[in-house]
């Protein structure tokens, strides 16, 4: 619906973002499939010739790559586990008639805005540290042995950082869906006789299918990826090498480039998997 | 909803709500109660809660030792000079695809979309790589090119939500009224998407603000946004909680107060449009 | 000034033609409406004729000069949209003086002829008020003020009273009405709305999936409807389409009789029925009659005063003069 001289200037607008964003995913993604098939340590002669694709059968064979699989899939399982189901819960609670609803909010979303490697070093050493810890003082107030948090528990203890830090996320875009809902739909429900658990199940929680569907895939997507709440705590130890934190290891610890690459285009192949289906959802959304 | 309930039940949820908003608060309302303790009493068992001699030595502390105020100022440097320049780029972008449509728009949007989706960590060596080619390691230009980069799929996205709430036939109207293209964009779009613009700007202040990969990554020491100033207190020596609490409360002061302004526009940026 | 030509003009969007070539002069002050059912091409027209679309093929001419590739906002036209397309962030005075302001008219001009067209319109008590506080029927007002301080040589409407409620439109409609006849310029109207077109064209062009079918006034069109397509389209209510035996007596495929232009009686007639529903209106009744045996209901218009029943058997005679004679094609016999 428009002329064509609005057009070609359309064009010439969007040109600066299509070109930026292409160089930005070309350039280092087909550097890093070019590194995928070398044998390049930079600090150890640089480039030494082309192994095809033995960094790729390296990397899933070494001891290190299932247990980041199963680092990154606990992670990721465990904290999509928690704040899907508490923020359902939240949302509900939120969208009920309250006092000052508005600050109870504010405080729910607050973890969103804090920095990961501020979240990581305040969990870490104020809470879960064993002897000066908030939650060892708790432990010990309750006559139990403190928790040696990020050893002992290692994995709970990244699940319950990063959980803190997306749960508001999740609870914020289900408390949006869940407003959503016509208020006339529930009226309706209770009407045809609804009990109160009976309209979560029949009503709210189909009415709420789409949005949880878009909190676990964006959620899943930034989970793959994260890093600083690892960097700052454990570095990898105590079973919490993720799959990104073993490629970074790879790629900047070892500096063993090409083996860390091969990793790289197994973490883009991953993502994508998960980036197709987000995509879909979104997509179909255009189209209204 | 607008139902009647009981003053009852309208009670027990203002209990249980306000008690879960403040355990989910707590961390954050500790680290800026220790921010105020003596190191002592930062790790004083059992706790002291609001008690103590409230003392600002350790913000002054964190000022004079570290040069607090460098990083602070990289940080507004680098997530500034980000969405800055991602509007520059962001706002004709999301303007075209809003306005003047064509059949390829869907795909280039879930194209851009798909680009955010990258791990960083597949790109790290490339990007390391060029960043010392081009002597952009640890420089505040290079970091806010990448951040730039790396939210523009969601700004563009963002504003094209926005843009497309704006109806077509009163830029027509513009047109007829003799506006050209650069009246129409400044006297006509530019006022009505300023709600629009703004929000997306805060939220990728936010973005910015808190990034911790590249941050960490690509900076030492004269480049180091908040981010990585607060990663150096993850090996410590002596007692520091009072003023890791100090450096962490105003490393996430700022974006506190403006993710809660910006909490609603939040949804729809970070599910590129799929939640309003 | 505002003759508009319209030469062999075409329009397509990709492989979809809408409009198919059309030959159209609208004449200096003619008020001419473009009508038509939802998605025959009337609002693409307007919009060619605007300039917000590029036509395909053909030429338009405004006032003898080639305006094909001028752009909008050069070609001397005003629109009043269908959802008025008020500037939100402005006020009325500002809505107002927009396209003077584009046009670079210094600043106490821009205020006397704003001035001007309020109190012509009744806004001057709105002029400082944002159109968000304003009625619909006030919007509207905007809106056509807006057109009319660039004194342009044409003005095009594009369904402006689709969005008032119906008290309203009834209003907004004699004003139009009376606006033209002060201003005497070229209007442009489109509408899905036949009553409108009735109401107030000098000229009514009907039109059919891209095509013209008839183009003429208001009595014209109702008197002599060139087809079957504009015969129902024009008059309210529908004029009755009758095929068959009926039709074949007056030597034809097809007959048309206005539900107005038909007598009734209790007892004799040419044609009978069962009367279904009725719809009083005070002045006239309508009597939906079925089983006639010539089409699956059958309107009739008669005095206000004539009561019948549901249910009543009904006699219907037409009047000979005013019967339509259509072909298998659809097309008026004369």
């Amino acid at each position: 619906m428009a002329t064509k001289a609005s057009r070609s200037a359309a064009r010439l607008m969007l040109a600066p973002a299509v070109i930026l964003l292409l160089g930005w995913m070309l350039v280092p993604l087909t550097m890093t499939l070019i590194f995928s098939f070398q044998r390049y340590l930079p600090l150890r002669g640089g480039f030494q010739g082309w192994i095809g694709f033995e960094n790729y059968t390296r990397f899933v064979t070494s001891s290190a790559f299932w247990p980041s699989v199963q680092a990154t899939l606990f992670i990721v399982g465990g904290v999509l586990l928690i704040t899907v189901m508490l923020g359902i819960l939240l949302a509900i609670l939120l969208d009920q008639p309250m006092w000052g609803q508005g600050i109870v909010r504010i405080l729910v979303i607050a973890p969103f805005f804090v920095m990961p490697t501020v979240s990581g070093l305040v969990w870490k050493n104020m809470f879960m540290d064993p002897n000066n810890g908030l939650l060892s003082h708790l432990w010990r107030f309750f006559g139990a042995d403190p928790i040696i948090w990020l050893s002992d528990a290692s994995m709970a203890s990244i699940i319950l950082i990063v959980s803190w830090q997306w749960l508001p996320f999740a609870t914020l875009i289900l408390l949006t869906a869940i407003q959503s809902l016509d208020s006339e739909q529930i009226e309706a429900a209770e009407m045809d006789g609804a009990s109160a658990l009976s309209r979560f199940w029949h009503i709210i929680l189909p009415h709420l299918a789409r949005a949880i569907t878009i909190v676990i895939l964006i959620q899943t997507i930034f989970l793959l990826a994260i890093f600083a709440e690892i960097f700052v705590t454990t570095q990898g130890s105590f079973g919490t090498r993720t799959l990104t934190y073993l490629i970074y290891q790879r790629v900047l610890e070892s500096q063993n480039v090409g083996l860390g690459s091969a990793g790289g285009i197994y973490a883009v192949i991953l993502a994508n998997i998960f980036a197709l289906f987000l995509m879909r959802i979104v997509g179909k959304n255009l189209d209204r | 909803m607008a139902r009647s309930v009981t003053t009852q039940r309208k009670t027990l949820n203002t209990l249980i709500a306000w008690g879960i908003g403040l355990l989910i608060f707590f961390p954050i309302l500790w680290t800026i109660l220790t921010s105020f303790k003596t190191e002592a009493q930062a790790i004083a068992d059992p706790p002291v809660w609001f008690f103590f001699d409230w003392t600002l030595e350790n913000y002054r502390v964190v000022q004079e030792r570290s040069n607090y105020s460098r990083f602070l100022w990289n940080s507004v440097i680098i997530a500034g000079g980000s969405t800055i320049l991602g509007m520059m780029v962001a706002i004709p972008a999301a303007w075209s695809m809003a306005f003047v449509p064509s059949r390829r728009t869907k795909d280039i949007l879930l194209w851009m979309l798909s680009t955010k989706m990258l791990p960083a960590v597949g790109v790290l060596y490339p990007i390391y790589l060029i960043f010392i080619k081009l002597g952009l390691l640890d420089s505040r230009f290079g970091l806010t090119i990448v951040l730039m980069l790396i939210n523009l799929p969601i700004m563009i996205w963002m504003l094209y939500t926005y843009f497309k709430e704006i109806p077509g036939e009163i830029l027509e109207a513009a047109r007829m009224d003799g506006a050209g293209l650069r009246q129409e964009i400044l006297y006509v779009l530019t006022p009505m998407a300023i709600p629009g613009i703004a929000s997306t700007m805060l939220l990728n202040i936010i973005l910015a603000w808190n990034e911790a990969f590249w941050t960490l990554n690509l900076t030492a020491a004269r480049a180091a946004p908040l981010t990585a100033f607060i990663a150096s207190y993850s090996s410590p020596e002596g007692l520091f909680y009072a003023k890791l609490s100090a450096a962490s409360t105003m490393a996430i002061a700022p974006i506190l107060i403006i993710g809660w302004f910006s909490q609603k526009q939040l949804v729809r940026g970070l599910t590129f449009g799929a939640v309003k | 000034m505002g003759r508009i030509v319209l030469e062999q003009v075409t329009k397509s969007f990709g492989d979809v033609t809408v409009i198919p070539p059309l030959d159209l002069t609208i004449e200096d002050g003619e008020f001419t409406v473009f009508v038509g059912p939802s998605g025959c091409g009337k609002s693409t027209l307007l919009r060619l004729i605007a300039g917000l679309e590029d036509v395909t093929s053909g030429a338009i001419r405004i006032d003898g000069t080639d305006a094909t590739s001028i752009p909008p906002a050069k070609r001397g036209l005003a629109m009043v949209f269908q959802s008025y397309a008020l500037y939100p962030h402005m006020t009325v005075r500002k809505n107002i003086a927009f396209p003077l302001r584009m046009a670079g008219m210094d600043k106490a001009e821009q205020d006397r002829r704003v001035e001007q067209a309020a109190d012509v319109l009744n806004l001057t008590d709105y002029l400082d008020r944002r159109p968000g506080q304003l009625s619909g029927g006030q919007r509207q007002r905007v809106a056509i003020g807006r057109a009319i301080v660039r004194e342009p040589s044409a003005f095009l409407f594009d369904e402006p009273l689709s969005n008032l409620d119906a008290a309203l439109r009834v209003g907004m409609r004699l004003e139009i009405s009376e606006m033209h006849n002060r201003l005497k310029t070229t209007m442009i109207y489109v509408t899905h709305d036949q009553v409108e077109a009735m109401t107030m064209a000098d000229k009514i062009v009907v039109l059919h999936a891209g095509r013209i079918e008839q183009v003429g006034s208001p009595l014209e069109l109702y008197r002599a409807p060139k087809n079957t397509f504009v015969a129902g389209f024009i008059g309210s209510p529908k004029m009755n389409l009758i095929t068959g035996a009926a039709a074949r007596q007056h030597d034809a495929h097809t007959i048309g009789i206005r539900p107005e232009h038909m007598s009734v009686s209790a007892s004799e007639g040419t044609w009978s029925g069962v009367v279904g529903v009725s719809e009083h209106l005070g002045s006239d009744t309508f009597f939906h009659v079925h089983d006639t045996g010539l089409a699956e209901t059958i309107t009739v218009r008669v005095d206000g005063e004539i009561s019948f029943k549901h249910g009543d058997r009904i006699y219907l005679t037409p009047r000979a003069d005013v019967i339509h004679r259509f072909d298998d094609k659809g097309d008026r016999l004369s």
